[in-house]
This record gives structure tokens, sequence and C-alpha cells, in this order.
């Protein structure tokens, strides 16, 4: 059976290879910072298990202090030189070359990850699943980019080593911001355990008017939105305010149908996902990727989307959970 | 009370753009502190947190292939696709990506595309050419607000349409929640009540991306005339 393990030794190993990429490019500056920083993340993926509590914390504080001295990155941009331009006449030549036929890896990739969900999630060798039933998108993804990376690279006729050295140039351009997701997931337990949750939900219960079915729906679904601006996670505001809010108060006290109020709560609750940098996978990792300078261009175009999906659920949640 | 604090250092620490990283291992010495831990319990609890949550990061298991196919010259072709198709302008493309994202996600298939593997190597590189067969090459901000509101269609996309889908984490997650608060549901009943929001989300973001594309082609029109007025001056 194939486990989230494999997974992780093969980030490792990728990491690892951005590791080793990063020192060796010398136009860089902060070569060695991103050495050190990848290097890292790679220890974490391959050994993680292995450092202990304590160690894990410590590698963490190491990567953060990496980041925050501005040690990793690219350096600050250059006037487009020689070689970048080479570099530029090359792309656009090897483009007008293969044509079409460069989507060909960038299409086997979903296919790969469709039949991994759709074929190979239910099958089973001699009783055993073929893989970790709970993981199956994850593996999935894993295998899609080795099955898509071959294609690439004999199809498009690109050297082994393109992998790890194009790998490392993005990796660096979305520099230390990479993690910031799985720092925020960490952060998400320590609030928990420390109950920064709960204390949340019981200040909304206490100070909050719900004393109308109306008022109650938008207390519920802009708490949700709120909540989940300030953990970053529209999981972690569903159980303390449908707890302390929804079931209490708008399903057994006003009769709503619990399914219309759960489903729209949530629904609430990403749309304070869209508006929170905490949730820095969607709204402060895509800036960084896409190279936009502004931290949080993404956030402010989502604004007025989330504020109207907003409106449109707690009308819907008024609407269709009482009739 | 005061663990409250941790949250209130994130958003001191968001809003003053310090290095965000920093930021959430300050807070989570914070709140921890209030809550009684020492900071080396803390920071190993935040650091056992980390090694449980590396699935996160696994997502940029892409970026090798990403970057290969960048240097193939991807960015380029879909350029180049877009210049040769007439009539498509951004705001009917990034209608179109958004889509074949709501209908994908809505089958379970959330992780064929997303911003490292689809945005930035092929649709903002499609939208960008899009923009400048029309209004000519865009400013350096217009490329930026392009790209942002590719990224954001993509999020939008996503998040208003994954209930629809049975088996994702959101709609499992209210199943157990609900079950352990002593209502007992199938799956099924949550995600229907998905598709009204869904479709909300799909009209009411279409119509921004339309007006966007507006904006677009009537700033890049009276950039124009100012410009070569400067030119003669």
């Amino acid at each position: 059976m194939i486990k989230l393990g494999f997974v992780y030794v093969l980030a490792g190993l990728m990491f690892a290879g951005f590791a080793i990429y990063s020192a060796r490019d010398a136009g860089n500056p902060k070569r060695f910072g991103n050495a050190a920083f990848w290097g890292l993340t790679s220890l974490s993926f391959l050994a993680g298990d292995r450092l202990g509590d304590l160690g894990n914390g410590v590698l963490v504080l190491a990567l953060a202090l990496l980041g925050a001295l501005g040690l990793v990155g690219r350096g600050p941009a250059r006037p487009a030189d020689a070689a970048q331009r080479l570099a530029a006449a090359e792309r656009q030549a090897s483009a007008e070359r293969l044509g079409a036929r460069i989507f060909v890896p960038a299409l086997v990739l979903p296919l790969v990850v469709a039949m991994g969900v759709l074929v190979l999630k239910p099958m089973r060798i001699s009783g055993v699943p073929l893989m970790d039933p709970k993981q199956a998108t994850l593996i999935s993804l894993a295998l899609a980019v080795i099955a898509a990376l071959g294609a690439a690279l004999v199809l498009l006729r690109q050297p082994p080593t393109a992998p790890f050295r194009e790998g490392q140039r993005l990796a660096n351009t979305v520099s230390w911001a990479a993690l910031l997701p799985q720092y925020l997931a960490a952060l998400g337990v320590v609030f928990a355990t420390a109950g920064v949750g709960n204390q949340i939900g019981l200040l909304v219960n206490t100070y909050l008017p719900v004393d109308t079915r109306l008022a109650a729906v938008g207390v519920y679904c802009v708490g949700m939105a709120a909540f989940t601006m300030l953990m970053g996670n529209a999981f972690a505001a569903f159980p303390v305010l449908t707890g302390g809010v929804a079931i209490p108060i708008l399903v057994n006290h006003f009769g709503g149908n619990p399914a219309v109020v759960s489903s729209l709560g949530m629904l609430s609750g990403f749309c304070g996902t869209l508006m929170t940098p905490l949730a820095a996978n969607f709204n402060l990792v895509p800036p960084a990727l896409l190279e936009i300078p502004d931290r949080y261009a993404v956030i402010k175009a989502q604004v007025p989307t989330a504020l109207l999906m907003l409106i449109v659920n707690v009308v819907l949640m008024y609407v269709l959970a009482f009739r | 009370m005061l663990i409250l604090l941790g949250v209130g250092v994130i958003v001191v620490g968001f809003a003053l753009r310090l290095n965000p990283l920093l930021v959430v291992v300050a807070a989570a010495l914070t709140s921890g502190w209030f809550a009684g831990l020492s900071p080396l319990q803390v920071i190993a609890a935040f650091g056992k947190a980390f090694n449980d949550n590396r699935f996160v990061s696994t997502a940029y298991l892409v970026l090798p292939l990403v970057g290969t196919l960048e240097r193939a010259g991807v960015r380029e072709q879909a350029g180049r696709v877009i210049a040769r198709l007439r009539g498509v302008s951004v705001g009917w493309l990034l209608v179109s990506y958004m889509i074949f994202r709501q209908a994908t996600t809505a089958v379970g298939l959330m992780s064929i595309a997303g911003h490292a593997q689809t945005i930035r190597p092929i649709v903002a590189p499609m939208a960008e050419a899009a923009a400048e067969r029309r209004d000519g090459p865009p400013t350096d901000e217009t490329r930026h607000a392009i790209r942002a509101m590719a990224a954001a269609t993509d999020n939008v996309a996503v998040f208003f349409s994954e209930d629809i889908f049975v088996a994702l984490g959101a709609v499992l997650l209210m199943v157990g929640f609900l079950t352990s608060a002593g209502i007992v549901m199938d799956p099924i009943r949550l995600s229907v009540w998905a598709i009204p929001s869904a479709l909300a989300a799909l009209a009411i973001h279409a119509t921004r991306l339309i007006v966007f594309d507006r904006r677009l082609s009537r700033d890049a029109r009276s950039a124009e005339p100012s410009d070569a007025q400067g030119g003669e001056a």
C-alpha cells in the first residue's frame, strides 16, 4: 500500500535538490541562505519524525529567522542582462518549435490525478488497498507529477537537471512565503491547545444579539466570516459557532433546517477565507508565485466578491432554512 | 481572556507587514504563555504541529514540473495561442476558466488545477496576452491586476463549488460535527444546499470579471492620447 510517507520522501528529495541547485546558482546573492532554507525543509520531510518535538521546534525557529533576516529569495531585481535576454529568446524559439505539444505534460498532470482519485483509489490488490484511501489525493498528485515530468523530459527534450534547476528558481521566487501555510496550520493547533477558539465563541455568544430570527442568521453568518478571518480557516470556526449559535438558537429555538444552516454557515466562513492573509496558501502564496509586488493584491481582488457572497448566504439561509 | 492576545499579535504583525513567519511564532508564544505554557513547551508544541502538518507543503511537488514547462516556453506558447484567437477577452477567458474550475471541483477534481500548475504557467499568460492583443502592451500595474484577478478567480471558483462534492473535507467535517451534536445526516443533504451559492458566486464574480475587462479597455484607451501629447511636448 502506498502511504503518505512516500509523498514525504519524494518532497524531501525535491527540497534537497532545490538546496543543492540554489547553492550553485551563482547569479543569486542569497544563494547560501536559500540552500540552508530548503536544506532544513528537506530535513523536516525526510527525518521530521526522528527529530523530536523540540528538535522540530528549533528547526521551525531557524527557518523563520532565515526568512526574517532577508537571507531567502531571489535578491534585488536586476535590469535584464544579456543572459536573461538570451534565455527569453530561447524560450520563444522553443515554444515555436514545440507548438501545442508543450501542453501535453500539463494535461498529463490532471488526467493522472483524476485517474488516481477515480480509478486507483478504490483498487485493491489481494484485499489490501493500493493506496491509503485517506491520502489518495496527495498520493495521486505525487504520481501525476512523476508521470508529467517524465512526459516533459522526453516529449519536450528537456535536460534531466531541469526539474531541480527550474524548480529551485520558482521556489526562490515564492521564497519563505512557501512555508507560511504550514506555519499557520501549526499555529491553529497551538491556538486550539490554548483555547483561543472557545474564548472567542464565548464572547460571541455572550455579547451579540440573537433574539430575532434575522439577527441570529446574521450573527451566525457574519460571525463565521469574521472568526474565519481571525483563525485563517473556516474549519476552525465551524465547530465553535455552529455549536454555540447555530444549533441551540437557529435549529433548536427557531426550528431551522440543520442541513441548510450548516451548509450556508460553512460557505459564509469561506467568504472570510477570501479576505484574510491568514489563509496564506490561497491569498499570500499566489502573489509571490505570480510576482505581484503587493502582498495583499489577491485579497483586494477578492473582497468585493466575498462581501456580496456573504450577503447572498445570509439571504439564502433566511429564506431556505425556515420553510 | 489574555490568551486572545495571540490573535492580536497576528493582526498587528500582518498589518505592519512584518515577516509573517516570525509573527506566527510570536503569536504562538504569546497565546501559549498566557495559557500557562513555558516558551520551551510552546516551541515543542509548535514543532510537533509543524511536523504533523507537512502535508500542507506537499503541494509544491508541482514546482519542478511547472519550472521545466516554463523553460520549454509554455508561457510564451500560452500567449501565442491567445494572440491567434480572435475575440477572446480577459473577461471571457477568466469566466470560462471559472466555469471549468467550478464544474470539475463539484465532481471532486479540485486538485487537477491550481495557482502553481495552471494560473502561473497558462491562465495568467493567456489573460495578459488577451489584454495585449486588444489594448497594446499593458503597464506593469495592469499586468499585476490581471494576475491578481486570475488568482482570485481560481479561489472563488473552488470555494463556492467544493461543498457540492460529498466526499471533500468540508462536507465530511460538517457531518462529523452534526453527528456529535446528535443530528444524523446524509452528506448529500448538505451538498445540495451548496448549489445555490455556487450559482450566485458564478453570477457575481463573472459580472465583476466583465466589468474589470471593460475598465482595462477604457484605461488603455484613455492612456493612449495623453501619452501622445506627452511625446509632442
